[in-house]
C-alpha cells in the first residue's frame, strides 16, 4: 500500500475549538460527533433503566420499585433505546461521518439540513427528558390504545411529542443520504463499486423516509384522541384499537431494519478488512440489502397474530415473514464464505464483527419460531420475544456499532485506542450478552410473559442468571468509555490507513481535513480489493 | 425451578412438535455455521502458513443453493404452522361455549349454565371448548401456557379460541398483554376436571339462574323487550331465533347474526340497520356491560333453540 502524503491541511477537528464552532457547524464529520455525544448520553439513560429492571427481577416479588415505577422503567428503556439510540446510532454517527468519505464526496448533499436534523433530535430528546422529570410515562414503548388514550394517567402526550419530533430528524437524515448517494459520488464510483456500508445506509434511508411519516401521523391521531376525545382507536368513541396496531407496526417493523441494516454494512467492512478478502457474493449482498428493506414493509402483521386480526391476514403475514428471513440467511452465509482462505486477524473490531454474525444468526433463527404462526401464539408477548429482538438489536446492532466505532476510531479522532483493552471489552460484552439474554428464551418457552413486575417463583433461577449477565454487560459497556476516552488524549497518533484498508475514507489523512480530500480520490475498479496472499504492511 | 411445561390440550403437542422441529433444524444449521466460522478462523488465522490461493469472490450455484434451500424449508414450515393455527379458530360441533371478559385486573369467566368464576376457569377433560373473549376496558391477553394458547381480549370486538383440554390438573392462567399497574398480577388458575367431577362442580354452583335466564332478565331490565317484544307497538325486528340467521341490511349488505353482530347492534345500532326498519334504536353503550351483552346473546341463542 502506498504511503499517503499528509494533506498539509488542518484537520476538521482543528477548524475551530469553541463550543460555538461546534454547534454552528455544517461539516458532516462534526455533526457525526455531535450525534455520537448525544446518543451516548441516551444509551446510558436507557441502560440505567434496564439495570433497574434487571435488579427488580432478581426476586419474584416486586420489592425494589412499585408496579407503576416498573412500568415506567420499561417504557423509558424502550422509548429511549429505540428512538434515541438505535435508530440514529449507526446512520447518524458513522453514516454521517463516512458516507461522503466513502463515495469520495466533500460533503453531504444538504449540510444545513444535516445540522438541523441534529437540533431536531435534541429537541425531541428534551421532550423525553422532561417527560422523565415530570414523572414518566407507563404505556410501554408501543403506546397501545386504548390504554394510552383513555386509561393511562401519565405523561403520554409529552412522550409522544418527543417521538414525533425525533422522527423528523431521521426523515431529514434519510433524505440527505439518498440525495448524497445519488448525486455526490466521485467519478468512477458506480453503484456496484460502492461499499456495502453505503448500500446498507442507502436502503435504510429509504425506509426512514417512507415509514417514519406514518409513525408521525399515528402519534398525532393518538394525541388527538387523548386530548380532544376524537374517536379513532377507542371503541368507546367508535374507533378501532387494531387500527393503531396496524399503523404503529407499519412503521415499527421496518424500523427494525433501520436498526439492523446499517449494522450489516459495518460488519461487511470489518470482516473484509481483517480477513483480507473481497466480500463473497458482493452483488447478492446488495440485493439482499434491498430485499430486506422491501420485504420489511410487508410483514408488520406478524406482531398481531393473537390480536384478533383476520386469521387469513395472519397466515399471509406469516408467509411474508419467512420470506424476509431468506436474504438475512444469504448475508450470514456470505460472511462465513468470506472468511474462507482469508488471512484473519483478531483485532477488537473483528471480534465485534464475528460476535455480530453469531448473535445475529441466533436472533434471526429464533425469528423463524415467531414467524411460524401457530408457535407464535404460545411465544408472543413472552420473554422469548424479548430475547429474540435483543439478540438482533443489542447482539446485532450494538455489537456492530461498537465494532464500527473501534474500526473507524483512528479516522474519526486521529488517535489509536488500546487494542488489548478493546479485545477484552469485546469478549466481556459477548459473554455478558449471552448470559443476559439466552435464559430469556427458556423463560419465554416456559410461559413467562413480558412486562411483568412480579413473576412466579419457578422462574427465579433463570432471572438471576439473566440479571448476573446484565451486570457483566454493564461493565463491558462502561469499559470503552474509559479506554476510548483515554485514547483521545494519550493514544498514539493514527496514520491515514492503520488497517491497510481499501475504502476511500482511508485515502485521506486521519482525521480528514474539513473538505475530506485534497484531490478527488481514484476509485478501485472492484470493491474490497483485498488480497489474502500479500501480508499487510 | 421447573424446566418443562405441561402439555395439557390437544393443541399443545402440535405446537411442541413445531417448536422442537424448529429447534432441530435451526440447531443443526447454526452449529454448521459456527463450526465453519471457528474452523476458518483457526485455519486461516494470519500467522498460519497455509494455501490461501484461488478462493472465488462469488459462485452462483452456491448462492442459489443457499437461497433456494432455506426458501423451500421455510415454505414447508409456514404451511405446517398455518395449518395448526387454522384449527385454533375452527368451530367444532358440540363445543362447550365459555365466555371470558377481561377487566383491569381480573378475568371473569361465565359458563353457559350460569356458573360464574373470577380468575379461575374449570373445564371438563376431553370436551371441546370454544372461548368467546371480550374486554371491558383495555386490551388484555388470555394466556394459557400449558395449553400453548393465548388470545387478546380486545375492547369493541369478540375474539374466539377453540381447543380441547386433554389432561386433568391445575394450570396457570395469565394476562400477557400489558394492561396497566397490576398487569403482572392479573391471572389465576385453570382446573381441568374429569367429566363427573366437572358435573359435580357445576352442581355446587347451586341455584343461580343459567346464562340465558340472566340474559332474559337483562333483556327486560334494559328495556329491549319494550320494542323487540312481539306485542310491542314500536316497529322493531323480532329477535326470536335471530342468532345465526342471515340478516338483510338497508344498505344492501347481508350479514350473519353472530355474536359480534348482536353486540354491535346493541352498542352501535345505527351501523347495521335491518332493511324495512327506521334507525330509531338508541345506543346502549355505557348501560349494558360486557357481561350483560354476553348474557343477552345467550338468551337470544336459547330462543333459537326453542323454535320448532
Amino acid at each position: 500500500m502506498s504511503v499517503i502524503a499528509a494533506t498539509g491541511q488542518p484537520s476538521y477537528l482543528e477548524e475551530g475549538f469553541s463550543l460555538w464552532s461546534w454547534i454552528t457547524t455544517r461539516d458532516h464529520k462534526r455533526i457525526a460527533i455531535l450525534y455520537m455525544v448525544a446518543i451516548t448520553a441516551f444509551f446510558f439513560i436507557g441502560g440505567a433503566a434496564a439495570a433497574m429492571i434487571r435488579l427488580e427481577l432478581v426476586t419474584p416479588r416486586g420489592d425494589l420499585v412499585t408496579a407503576d415505577t416498573y412500568n415506567k422503567l420499561f417504557t423509558v428503556h424502550g422509548v429511549v433505546m429505540v428512538w434515541f439510540f438505535l435508530i440514529p446510532s449507526i446512520p447518524a454517527t458513522l453514516g454521517n461521518f463516512l458516507i461522503p468519505l466513502m463515495i469520495g464526496a466533500r460533503e453531504v448533499a444538504f449540510p444545513r439540513l444535516n445540522i438541523l436534523s441534529w437540533y431536531i433530535y435534541v429537541l425531541g430528546g428534551i421532550f423525553v427528558i422532561y417527560t422523565l422529570i415530570a414523572g414518566g410515562v407507563d404505556t410501554g414503548w408501543t403506546f397501545y390504545t386504548p390504554f394510552s388514550t383513555l386509561f393511562s394517567n401519565t405523561h403520554v402526550v409529552l412522550a409522544v411529542m418527543g417521538v414525533f419530533v425525533v422522527g423528523f430528524s431521521s426523515i431529514l437524515t434519510g433524505l440527505n443520504f439518498i440525495v448524497t448517494v445519488h448525486r455526490m459520488r466521485a467519478p468512477g464510483m458506480t453503484w456496484f463499486r460502492m461499499p456495502l456500508f453505503v448500500w446498507a445506509n442507502y436502503a435504510t434511508s429509504i425506509i426512514m423516509v417512507l415509514a417514519t411519516p406514518v409513525l408521525a401521523m399515528t402519534l398525532v391521531l393518538l394525541a388527538l384522541e387523548r386530548v380532544l376525545r376524537v374517536g379513532i382507536f377507542d371503541p368507546a368513541l367508535g374507533g378501532d384499537p387494531l387500527l393503531f396496531q396496524h399503523l404503529f407496526w407499519f412503521y415499527s417493523h421496518p424500523a427494525v431494519y433501520i436498526m439492523v441494516l446499517p449494522a450489516m454494512g459495518v460488519v461487511s467492512e470489518i470482516i473484509t478488512c481483517f480477513a483480507r478478502k473481497r466480500i463473497f457474493g458482493y452483488k447478492f449482498m446488495c440485493y439482499a440489502i434491498l430485499g430486506i428493506a422491501g420485504f420489511g414493509f410487508l410483514v408488520w402483521g406478524h406482531h398481531m397474530f393473537v390480536s384478533g386480526q383476520s386469521m387469513y391476514a395472519g397466515m399471509v403475514f406469516s408467509a411474508l415473514s419467512f420470506m424476509v428471513a431468506v436474504p438475512s440467511a444469504i448475508k450470514v452465509f456470505n460472511w462465513t464464505a468470506t472468511l474462507y482462505k482469508g488471512s484473519i486477524a483478531f483485532t477488537a473490531p473483528m471480534l465485534y464483527a464475528l460476535g455480530f454474525v453469531g448473535l445475529f444468526t441466533v436472533g434471526g433463527m429464533t425469528g423463524l419460531y415467531l414467524a411460524a404462526i401457530a408457535l407464535d401464539v404460545h411465544l408472543t408477548d413472552t420473554y422469548f420475544v424479548i430475547a429474540h429482538f435483543h439478540y438482533i438489536m443489542v447482539g446485532g446492532s450494538v455489537m456492530a456499532y461498537l465494532g464500527g466505532i473501534h474500526y473507524w476510531w483512528p479516522k474519526v479522532t486521529g488517535r489509536m485506542y488500546n487494542e488489548a483493552w478493546g479485545r477484552v471489552a469485546a469478549l466481556i460484552i459477548f459473554a455478558g450478552f449471552n448470559l443476559t439474554f439466552f435464559p430469556q428464551y427458556i423463560l419465554g418457552y416456559l410461559g413467562m410473559p413480558r412486562r411483568y413486575h412480579e413473576y412466579p417463583p419457578e422462574f427465579q433461577v433463570l432471572n438471576i442468571l439473566s440479571s448476573a449477565g446484565a451486570s457483566i454487560l454493564a461493565v463491558g459497556y462502561l469499559l470503552p468509555l474509559v479506554y476510548l476516552g483515554w485514547s483521545l488524549f494519550k493514544g498514539p497518533h493514527a496514520p491515514p490507513n492503520p488497517w491497510d484498508a481499501r475504502g476511500l475514507e482511508w485515502k485521506t489523512s486521519s482525521p480528514p481535513p474539513k473538505d475530506n480530500f485534497v484531490e478527488t480520490p481514484a476509485v478501485d475498479p472492484v470493491p474490497y480489493s483485498y488480497s489474502p496472499e500479500v501480508k499487510p504492511a | 425451578m421447573k424446566w418443562y411445561i405441561a402439555a395439557a390440550s390437544d393443541v399443545a403437542p402440535k405446537v411442541d412438535a413445531l417448536f422442537f422441529t424448529l429447534l432441530a433444524v435451526t440447531g443443526i444449521v447454526a452449529a454448521a455455521i459456527f463450526v465453519l466460522i471457528v474452523f476458518f478462523c483457526i485455519r486461516y488465522r494470519r500467522s498460519a502458513v497455509v494455501d490461501r490461493s484461488g478462493a472465488p469472490a462469488n459462485w452462483l450455484p452456491l448462492e442459489l443453493g443457499w437461497t433456494l434451500t432455506p426458501l423451500a424449508i421455510f415454505l414447508g414450515l409456514f404451511a405446517w404452522a398455518a395449518y395448526v393455527y387454522g384449527s385454533f379458530y375452527r368451530d367444532v360441533p358440540g363445543a362447550m361455549p365459555i365466555f371470558v371478559v377481561g377487566k383491569q385486573w381480573m378475568w371473569k369467566i361465565e359458563h353457559a349454565d350460569g356458573r360464574r368464576e373470577i380468575d379461575e376457569m374449570h373445564l371438563p377433560v376431553g370436551q371441546p371448548v370454544k372461548l368467546v373473549i371480550a374486554s371491558e376496558d383495555v386490551i388484555h391477553s388470555f394466556y394459557m401456557p400449558a395449553f400453548r394458547l393465548k388470545q387478546d381480549a380486545v375492547p369493541g370486538r369478540y375474539t374466539t379460541l377453540s381447543f380441547t383440554p386433554t389432561q386433568t390438573g391445575t394450570y396457570d392462567l395469565r394476562c400477557s398483554e400489558y394492561c396497566g399497574t397490576d398487569h403482572a398480577r392479573m391471572g389465576g388458575t385453570i382446573t381441568v376436571l374429569a367429566p363427573q367431577d366437572f358435573a359435580m362442580w357445576l352442581e355446587k354452583g347451586g341455584t343461580e339462574p343459567d346464562m340465558a335466564a340472566r340474559g332474559f332478565a337483562a333483556f327486560r331490565r334494559l328495556g329491549c323487550s319494550g320494542c323487540h317484544d312481539a306485542r310491542s307497538s314500536v316497529h322493531a325486528p323480532d329477535l326470536n331465533g335471530i342468532y345465526g340467521r342471515i340478516v338483510h341490511l338497508q344498505d344492501g349488505r347481508s350479514v350473519i347474526a353472530d355474536e359480534g353482530y348482536i353486540r354491535d347492534s346493541i352498542l352501535l345500532p345505527k351501523r347495521d340497520v335491518v332493511v324495512g326498519f327506521e334507525p330509531v334504536m338508541p345506543s346502549f353503550a355505557g348501560q349494558a356491560t360486557e357481561g350483560d351483552i354476553l348474557e343477552i346473546i345467550a338468551y337470544l341463542k336459547s330462543t333459537g333453540k326453542a323454535r320448532p
